[in-house]
This record gives C-alpha cells, structure tokens and sequence, in this order.
C-alpha cells in the first residue's frame, strides 16, 4: 500500500509523519468552535440545514437489548423519518451491532429502503480489546451480512501507550477487509484521547491507514462529539486534502441530541472545511434521538408553531 | 447547494433613540447650546443630535463635579461607595441588550462583539471595582491613599462603552468625581450610561457626561477645576495633553496608540495561530490600540501561515453590524476611513503586495475589506505607522532574536503576540519585549484585573487591576 | 607641618566606567563655603550628556538580565566601598559646604544605609509591585515590574551626596541605567563616589555622572529622544514645565520625589502583563 507517499508503512516513518504535526491548543479551539456556536441559522438556512441534516443522521442502536423487532423498528423510521410527510428524506445510514446487520439489510430492502445503507460497529466495539483474528472476523461478518460501512474502533490502549504503529496496523487490516465492498470510518473514541493534540495525531494517523471516514465516539463514553472535537478532526480532514487531493468524511456521534445541536456541527463543517463537505457522503451525524428533534423543528417551520413529541414517532 | 445564513438580524426594537440630547450634569440632563449629528456609520442614517459642550457647559460639569467631591463623595464610606457602583454593574447587567445594540448602531461594530465583549466587560469593570472601594488600604500604596479630586477623561470611539468603564469605574472607586466626554462619533452609550446613574441613584454630580468634539476635550484638559486627566486615543493627541498639562500639578494617564507585532514562531498551534492572528486584527475592524497590526513570520513556516490565513480570510463575514454572523462590521467614520484608505495606498505605492477576499461591501455607509500586505519591510509606512483599521502587515524573521529585533523597533509598546507551543521561548520572548501586555498564543483579551496600558509612547500608566487603580490615588512618594 | 605640596585631584566626569574630561574643555570653580578654591569640576556639555546616553543605553540590556541577586550584591558592594572611605567624603563635604562634621558624618552614614536599604530592594520590589491576576477565563495572567530603560536623572543641591544616593539608587535597583547630574555647587562628593562607583564590580555605564548646570543639561536631557524617564526631583520647581514640555515628545516618564520610598523604585518600572492559555 503506498499510503498517500506519507509514511512507508515502517514504524520510523510513521513517528517521523506524525511527529510533523502542529500542536492544538486547547483554549484556542475550544473558543474558536464557541464562536461558531454562536452563528444564528434563521428561516430559509435552517431549513436547508434540517433537512440535510436528517441526509446525514446515521440512525443508531446500539443496546445489549437490541433485538430483531427494535432494529427493524429503527429501520423503517430510516426510511420514511416522517411517515406523515413523503418530502423527509431518508436518512445516511442505520448504524446496528454485527448480529443486527442482516435484519437491517433484509427489512430495508423490504420496505424499499435500498438507498440506506448499513452500518455495522466492528472490532469488538466499544472496547476495542479483543485480538487482531477476531476483529477481522467481525468485521468480514458484517460485511457478509450486507454492511456497506464498517465503524471500527481504535485500540486506545495501543494509542496511549505510544503504539501508533499498532494502531495503524489495525487499520490498515481491517481497510484491507472492507476492500472496496465497505466503506471504513474509524472511531477514535476522543473521550479516552482526551487531549486535542491527541485527536489530531489519532485522525492523521487513520487518514494515511486508509481510513474513508473519521468518527468521533462509540457514544458509549462522555464527552463525546463536541464541537472543539469536531472542529480539530475537520481541520485534519481539511489539511489531508490539501496535502493528498483525498477527501476524508468526518462523523460526530455521540451527545448531539438536539436541532441546534446538528446545525452548529453544520456550521463548523461550513467554516472549516467548507461547502464540499456538507453532504452524506463526507458527513455523517450517528445519534439516535436527533432525528425526532429534526423532525420536530421542521414541523415548526412548516406550520409556525412549536411541535409536541406526541407527533412524531418514537422510533 | 451551500450553505447560505439568512440573515439573522438583532431587533433595533429595544432601543429608543432621542431625536436630541443635552449633557448629563449635576445628576440632570441639561439641554446643550449647539448640535451636531451623530450617524450609523453602516448605513449613514442620522440616529440623533449631539450637544456640542462649550465653556459653559464643562465649567458647569467641572464645579458640579467638585461639589460631588467635597460634599459628598470624598466623604463617603468606601463601603457605601461600592454599593454605587455594584448597582452600576447590576443595571448595565440588566440593560446589556439595550447597551449592545445602541453600541452597535452607533459606533458599526458587530452586533456579537458589542453583545458579547464590550459590554459584559463593561459591567465586569463596575462590579471588579466596586470591591476595591472599601479596601483602598490594601492596594499597596500605603494605609490611607487619598483621592485625586475632580477627574477629568476622554475617551474614543473604538469601544465608547467599555472605556467609559475603564475610566469612570476605578475613579469612583478610589473616590474621585468625573467629567466624562465620550467620542464625538460615539456618544449614545454615555448618555445611556448617564441613565444608569440615574437609576442608581447616585449622587449628582459625581459623574457629570458633557458631549463634544476636541475643542470640548480641550476645555476639560485645560480647565483649572481638574485634578487628574485621563485620556485615551492617539499618541498625538496624548502628547498635546502631556504638553499642556506640564505647567499644572495634574496628575495624567495615556493609553495611546500602538503598532503591535504579532509573532509566530515555526512550532505554533497553527489553527489556533491563524484564529489569534485574525482576532488580533479584524477583531472591531482593527480599530483597536492594541491590534496585532504586523504579523511576523518565521521564514520556515511563512507560507503556510499565509496560506491558511488567506483561506480563513475567505470566511470573514463582512456587512451590516446588526446581523448575529457579521464578523467585520463599518469604519466608524468617513474620515477613519479615508485614513485607512491612504495608508493602504502608501503600502501599494511602497511594493507591498495587496490581498483580500472577495467580500461584497455594501453601498452605503463605510467600508473597508479584510486586507493583509505582504513583502513589507520594517522601512514601510504600513509597518510604522497606526493603520488602526482592518489591514494586515505581513513581515518575515528568521530567529528568535531578529523577530525580537523587529518587534521592538517601533516607538510605540503597547502590546505583542507570541504564538509557540515552547514554554522557555515563550516566556524568553515575553521578557524581552518592550510592550504592557502580552498575548502568549491569545490575543486581544481583555480583563479588569488584568493591567493595560503601554511602554514608550503607549503611554503612561495602566489601566485594570491594582495598577490601574493606583493611577486614580495619592501615592506615597510622589510630590 | 608639613612643607609638603598636596596632590590635588582633577574632577572629572563619570561616564561609561570612565573618567572622560567634558569634550567642551569647560570648567567651573567650586569655591568652599568660605569662598577659597577648591577644584575645576568640569561644566559638561550636552555632547558629554549624549556620550553617557550611549554609555547608559549599551549598559541597559546587561544590567536589566542581570539577576536581581546580582544587582542587590553590587548595590551592597557600593555601600562597603562608601563605608570604606567615610573619611574623605567627610572631608568633601565639610570643604565644600561648610556643615560640621558631625553633620557630614551623618550625611556618609545615611548614605551608606540608603544603599544597603536599596540593596534588600532589587529581589523584592517584583513581589511587591508584580501581581497574579484572576481573569474570567483559562488563561494565566500576571503582571510583571520590570526597568524602563534609561534614566535621566537631577541630583538636588543638598545634601550633596544622599541626594545623589536617593536619585541614583532606586533608580538602578530595578535595572535601569541611570545619567545622573551631581550638585552645580558641591558636585565633589558625587565625583569621589564615581571612584567608589568603579571599584564596586558595577558594569561599565550603568551609573554616569555628570556635573555642571542645571539649566544647560536638563533641557537636554529632557528633549533626549533615547531617554525613557527623567527624575526631576533635584530641579527648580520653575524648570519642571519646560523640562515636562520637552519631555512630551517622547513621552518621558517624568517624576520626582520628596522621600526614599519603594514608590521611588515602581515609578522607574513599566508593568508588564503576560497572558497565557491554561489548557491541556
């Protein structure tokens, strides 16, 4: 693999890579992505941003309680968000556990949802301990069953051990799995990073590995997606393009719950990375509540006034 | 399709604007003798008529003010005192939108910055204040510094509402009385301000708001009843004051202007370099003393700094103030304008290379795009001189010790930027420089407690903090 | 008695560790209070006065890095050689002014303890003068004294020598470097202290003494452009205007004093305010 021409593949190169990278401050981006924050979306812009948004929402579940009839539940909600409204387009993708991906492929197709792809959480997600074999073999299961996108977590102990040459390793592997049958988005799980300098380091170090996608959190630890978090991953993707003509997606998942939630997550791609990335393909939102509050938000428009959760389905 | 911002803009709802306003003395709002517009620089509408103080009115302004000290205010318990102005803080607290948007119409700054910078540190000013009015003994000057008497300032138009607060706060804390002129350009804030003592119910004539233009400055510099000046503006103005008040005991402080040097080594946070440096100069359209106006480049990163600035520039969101995204709102005046305008001519008749994005300016009102200079050199003017308007002076340095070089080679000290990631360089290059404040990977904060204020022809003394307090009492030593 | 002939002393000027006569050629005659000759002190120019700012300028950067230890054991070191020669400075200003010599001991031993005083100073005023200040905000932020630079500065007529002291000693405590001009009438205990000057490991141009008049250097020094901060407190209160006037250009920090007192040492220093993000 040639990685871009930015590493070799041997462990100096890739220390040397990363050791290039700029440092991040921490008070300086977290109040850069606190004055996007404040950017006021109105009228026929929040429209807009609604409903690309909802393009966006990789709708998940992701319980020990899962079961075939939540999933296919979750499915169907995928397809037609608002079943009062045909206009509502579906949303990127459903995102299940392993064992969940055949249901979800098998109910989408039913139902006439073949546009929405699945996604499946893969190498032992959200832990990530577990071997090099049995990470594979998550991964190919899933992609056997019909996942058209692969979430993978990074081995953060390796991370913070100083092991990025094993945590590329991995992704390298399981990119080598997905082929050109899945897509690849590598979750860093930015919480356990904790510091700015190490979620840049953790997205260029996936971004050479072959990653297509980077991804915030398994949304199974706190902090997850927050803007600052956000805005670092979008200034990696946006400087990897300048760097490479590649352009990777980026996925916040965790913690945004609410309308204005997404669109500031909108906003920061707008400023940062600019327009190119406002779509499905380079941005994805996983969470599982915010599609509902989009929902809501959009009936506020149309009708001019406030919603009630009694109007929209609960999955 | 893109992601176009509506509009989005703040409600003018919330103001009320007088056709005509009088001085504020004794507590009352006296009618003035001449007037004359003031203007929304963004759209050039007519917002009222300012008076215009002549000697009547500041001697009227003056006495009253010397009333206010001798009966009342000097007389005061510091505790008591303080009560003012926590009220103060309160109510400019209470009425912050209010303030914001009066700021903004008058003055053409952006709607975010008036709401979420000048005045909650305005307020913050009068609530850090009132805490030191019954604690005076403690402010290192001894166990009973006294007051200064009758305090006379004159303020600018680039922040009219938060440095009304710089001065008025610490001068009545100590327990001194003021005679206040705000900007010509910019006088709505003070007149709002002057309500605010009203609702207050401070004592009249401890601070007395007279209206003007440099002949009304003139007057209160030169009256006899004042004790201490305070100034802020330009250097040459502050050196007519510094002349005439040397045959008098007044007692004077500057904040004067600056050419700060915004330097970034090659191991800087390069995002956030990028924000500090956008922030350092087009923060309030660059009308700032303190603004990062030459930025200084290590060759070895020069131009990927300037690439990504340049990108970053593309997403400034210039035009009307009272919109919520705008981030460079107007010129404050024709006539800043017009300077800025031939400044940056002279960096084009001098070889630097211009740039700025395609921004559209609206047809009315004053306007100036988001500009940077490359290729300049410390001989050009637009390295030498106060822009004080959104133009960006790009230098290079090779080491530390020239960046060093450069930065100080001016005779204005007010500020300096350091962006790195090193610990030991940054606090080397904090030592070396001959500036008051230092911004160490942050620019243009601002803080009460926090000492401003310049080195050379900055100014004399500081504002904010002990410091500043100081420069409103006796000292010990001092004739 | 001895029939021997005195070895009288040439007075010189003091500046950049030297002991150059005036350029001009002048000299003036300091009489004793009885009005008999003394000496030729030089009557320094404002040539003189530009050389000891070139002295005073190059001596700055050095004398300022220096460490505050450093400093207080020079000033203390001053104070050792002063103690040392108490006798002729004793004699000095008797001779020339005429006071009793319990008076001029008085006047010695003042100023030795003025400069041990100032000695104790150099690693303290920061502590005292300097503040870390709480802002709303993850940054830290404090405020630093440091040396304004160079220093002009008018001895008093009297007393001749702790006038000096007081002028010159608060001054360089911080790290300034200091053109000082001496008493017109009895600048030769301000001369003798340039001898003690040279022998107290005091870097070259830190302190350079000029005498002479009043009015012809002041003015000088007040329009001087590389001169940061005057103190006037040895000036006429009729000449502050003009000489604040003059001052103006540059905005001169012009101050002057009636006691020794730390405010003495702060009014020489600039605040300097240091932000820094707190992050991880």
């Amino acid at each position: 693999m040639s990685f871009y021409g930015l590493v070799d593949g041997t462990e100096a190169s890739l220390k040397s890579y990363l050791n290039n990278l700029s440092g991040v401050d921490q008070v300086g981006a977290e109040a850069r992505a606190a004055m996007l924050a404040t950017r006021s979306i109105k009228t026929t812009s929040k429209r807009w941003a609604i409903e690309t948004a909802i393009t966006m929402v990789d709708l998940t579940t992701l319980e020990g309680a899962d079961t075939p009839g939540k999933v296919k539940a979750l499915c169907t909600k995928a397809v037609r968000p608002d079943p009062t409204d045909s206009s509502v387009p579906s949303v990127g993708a459903v995102c299940v556990y392993n064992d969940m991906v055949s249901v979800a492929r098998t109910h989408l197709d039913l139902i006439g949802g073949q546009h929405v792809p699945v996604a499946a959480v893969s190498t032992a997600f959200p832990s990530g301990r577990a071997s090099m074999p049995v990470k594979i073999q998550d991964t190919q299961d899933a992609i056997d069953a019909g996942a058209a996108e692969i979430d993978m977590v990074i081995d953060r102990g390796a991370f913070l051990a100083g092991r990025y040459i094993d945590v590329f390793n991995e992704i390298v592997q399981i990119k080598e799995v997905c082929a050109d049958k899945a897509h690849l988005k590598v979750i860093f799980e930015t919480g356990e990073l904790v510091t700015y300098d190490n979620v840049r380091k953790a997205s260029f170090l996936a971004m050479a590995a072959g990653a297509d996608f980077i991804k915030t959190s398994t949304g199974k630890v706190a902090p997850a997606a927050t803007p600052p978090v956000v805005l670092v991953m979008l200034e990696a993707v946006r400087d990897f393009y300048e760097m490479t003509n590649t352009r990777i997606g980026v996925k916040p998942a965790g913690g945004i719950r609410t309308t204005k939630d997404a669109i500031k997550q909108l906003v920061l791609v707008n400023e940062t990375v600019g327009p190119d990335w406002l779509n499905p393909k380079l941005f994805r939102i996983g969470a599982s509540a915010l599609l509902n509050d989009l929902l809501m938000q959009r009936m506020k428009l149309d009708e001019g006034y406030y919603s009630s959760p009694q109007y929209v389905t609960m999955d | 399709m893109s992601f176009e911002y509506a509009p989005a803009p703040e409600s003018r709802a919330v103001v009320s604007i007088k056709p005509k306003y009088g001085h504020f003395i004794g507590g009352k709002f006296v009618a003035g003798s001449k007037h004359f517009p003031t203007i929304n620089p963004a759209t050039e509408e007519v917002l009222s008529q300012i008076a215009l103080a002549g000697k009547a009115e500041v001697d009227a302004a003056v006495k009253a003010a010397r009333k206010a000290y001798t009966t009342t205010w000097s007389k005061m318990s510091g505790k008591e005192r303080g009560k003012y102005l926590y009220r103060i803080a309160r109510i400019m607290q209470e009425r912050a939108r209010e303030f914001a948007v009066l700021e903004t119409l008058d003055n053409g700054k952006p709607i975010r910055e008036s709401r979420d910078t000048d005045i909650p540190l305005a307020a913050a000013h009068f609530f850090y204040h009132a805490g030191w009015a019954d604690k005076l003994e403690y402010a290192g000057l001894g166990t009973s510094p006294k007051p200064l008497g009758v305090a006379g300032q004159i303020i600018p138009w680039n922040f009219p509402l938060l440095m009304l607060a710089w001065k008025v706060a610490p001068a009545l804390a100590a327990g001194n009385t003021v005679v206040l002129k705000p900007a010509e350009s910019t006088s709505l804030t003070a007149l709002l301000f002057a309500e605010v003592c009203q609702q207050a119910e401070l004592p009249a004539g401890v601070v007395n708001i007279v209206t003007g233009d440099g002949s009304t400055g003139a007057l209160i510099v030169n009256h006899p009843g004042i004790d201490k000046i305070a100034f802020t503006g330009s250097t040459e103005v502050g050196k007519l004051i510094a002349r005439a008040v040397a045959p008098t005991k007044k007692s004077v402080t500057l904040e004067l202007g600056g050419k700060a040097a915004n330097i970034v080594f090659d191991d800087a946070p390069i995002d956030e370099t990028v924000e500090g440096i956008v922030n350092g100069i087009f923060f309030n359209q660059g009308h700032v003393c303190c603004a990062g106006s030459r930025l200084l480049l290590q060759e070895n990163v020069a131009e990927e700094v300037l690439h990504k600035l340049k990108n970053r520039m593309e997403k400034i969101r210039v035009g009307d103030p009272m919109d919520k995204n705008t981030d460079v709102g107007a010129i404050n005046s024709k006539e800043q304008l017009a300077k800025i305008t031939e400044l940056a001519a002279a960096g084009d008749a001098e070889g630097a290379e211009r740039w700025s994005p395609a921004c559209n300016l609206p047809g009315k009102g004053f306007w100036f795009a988001p500009t940077i200079f490359t290729g300049v050199t410390q001989a050009h003017r637009i390295a030498r001189e106060e822009i004080f308007g959104p133009v960006l002076s790009v230098l290079t340095f090779r080491t530390p010790q020239e960046a060093i070089e450069k930065a100080n080679n001016t005779p204005f000290g007010l500020s300096a930027g350091i962006w790195s990631e090193k610990g030991s360089r940054t606090l080397w290059a904090s030592q070396q420089l001959r500036a008051g404040v230092i911004w160490a990977n942050t620019f243009n904060k601002f803080d009460p407690t926090s000492p401003f204020g310049g080195y050379k022809e900055s100014g004399w003394g500081r504002e904010g903090g002990r410091h500043g307090l100081s420069a409103y009492l006796k000292g010990v030593s001092h004739e | 008695m001895s029939n021997r002939i005195d070895v009288k002393k040439t007075y010189k000027l003091y500046i950049n560790g030297a002991f150059p006569r005036t350029e001009s050629g002048r000299t003036y005659e300091v009489k004793s209070a009885k009005g008999a000759f003394i000496a030729n002190p030089c009557l320094a120019s404002r040539k003189d006065l530009r050389d000891a700012v070139v002295a005073a300028r190059a001596a700055h950067a050095g004398w300022n890095k220096a460490t505050a230890y450093n400093r207080g054991q020079i000033l203390y070191r001053i104070a050792e050689m002063l103690e040392g020669r108490r006798a002729q400075f004793v004699d000095e200003i008797v001779a020339v002014t005429g006071v009793t010599k319990v008076k001029a001991e008085k006047e010695v031993t003042d100023s030795v303890d003025r400069l041990v005083w100032y000695a104790g100073w150099t690693d303290k005023i920061a502590s005292l003068s300097g503040s870390t200040n709480p802002v709303a905000g993850p940054f830290y932020n404090f405020t630093i004294p440091e040396s304004v630079g160079v220093v002009a500065a008018i001895a008093p007529e009297t007393p001749s020598l702790l006038g000096l002291i007081d002028v010159v000693a608060p001054i360089i405590t911080s790290g300034n470097t200091v053109i000082v001009l001496a008493s017109t009438k009895a600048p030769l205990s301000a001369m003798t202290f340039a001898e003690v000057l040279a022998t107290s490991d005091l870097p070259h141009g830190v302190i350079n003494i000029l005498t002479g008049k009043k009015e012809e250097i002041a003015p000088w020094m007040a329009s001087h452009m590389d001169i940061d901060a005057m103190d006037i407190s040895g000036v006429p209160a009729k000449m502050h205007s003009e000489i604040k006037v003059a001052g103006a250009e540059n905005l001169k920090r012009i101050h002057s004093f009636k006691s020794a007192d730390p405010g003495r040492i702060i009014a020489f220093m600039e605040a300097k305010t240091v932000w820094h993000p707190i992050g991880l």
